[in-house]
């Protein structure tokens, strides 16, 4: 089941997860190494990962006896698909006002065109 | 085109429409407030108006009802009726970003004497880079940026506020 929003929003809402994301944005990072880097102590590391993974910005893997935690990446097929669906309804609408333009320019065309042939 | 392989990502959309090109080119620079998804905003107050100044290095900006402005972006090419090229800013956090870009890059060609064709090319999308996973669950929401976006600026300004 996908994330929920509410889940990435309460995730990123939390400066030291944000700060977590950017050091896993570099490459996959064990939980050690990041307790090392932040000022928070592990169990509290461990804490946010979960919250993370929850809301999956993050996975988890295991390498030997550490675990790695690396930014969850699907590819950008969430992105191309949001622009493609975003500017499709977009242009569908302006392709209704064109078409709505061109049918007033028929009329007033039609209305000139009787004009010319009273007068 | 391969996802994964860290080349340009880009969508691509064409439409046909019963207008001369000049004409087709007119609507969509200076009517985009008619087309343009009401919903799609990122302004604190509702959109009112999406406004293109007609120069290269205009800007591209919202105005809301309340008359604020919040802008979106710049034209990076401004050549009537053939194309513009608007630099959409917005980075993931929803916000205008003057050092982030994607290119919108829309061109209008003649099919007929009343008929041009608009094609649009969304480009660079991979420099939303990781930060793509961020936006996942507000793209893959069907609402779009309602109320979420909304949401997501109030609670990132509350929760980053104590921290400062």
């Amino acid at each position: 089941m996908p994330a929920s929003v509410d889940a990435v929003l309460d995730a990123l809402g939390d400066r030291t997860r944000r700060t977590i994301l950017e050091r896993l944005s570099a490459g996959p990072i064990a939980v050690g190494v990041l307790a090392d880097q932040l000022p928070v102590s592990r169990p509290a590391v461990s804490q946010h990962l979960r919250v993370l993974k929850d809301a999956e910005l993050v996975v988890e893997s295991v390498a030997g006896t550490r675990r790695l935690y690396r930014i969850d990446k699907p590819g950008f097929r969430v992105v191309r698909e949001y622009f493609d669906r975003f500017w499709e309804t977009t242009l569908d609408n302006f392709a209704i006002l064109a078409e709505a333009e061109a049918h007033d320019d028929t009329r007033k065309r039609g209305t000139r065109s009787r004009r010319t042939k009273k007068g | 085109m391969d996802t994964e392989s860290g080349s340009a990502v880009e969508v691509f959309r064409s439409v046909s429409v019963p207008l001369p090109r000049a004409r087709a080119f007119e609507l969509f620079t200076t009517r985009m407030t008619e087309f343009w998804p009401k919903e799609h905003s990122i302004g604190a107050s509702e959109l009112a108006e999406v406004v293109i100044e007609p120069r290269s290095g205009g800007r591209w900006f919202e105005r809301g009802v309340d008359g604020s402005e919040c802008q979106w972006g710049r034209v990076a090419a401004w050549d009537p009726p053939r194309k513009v090229v608007l630099l959409w800013q917005i980075g993931a956090d929803w916000q205008f970003d003057p050092e982030f870009e994607t290119e919108v890059e829309v061109t209008f060609s003649n099919e007929g004497p009343d008929r041009s064709r608009l094609h649009l090319r969304h480009c660079n999308l991979q420099r939303y880079g990781d930060h793509t996973d961020q936006m996942r669950a507000i793209f893959d929401d069907p609402a779009g940026w309602t109320g979420t976006l909304a949401g997501f600026v109030d609670l990132a300004s509350a929760q980053a506020t104590p921290g400062h």
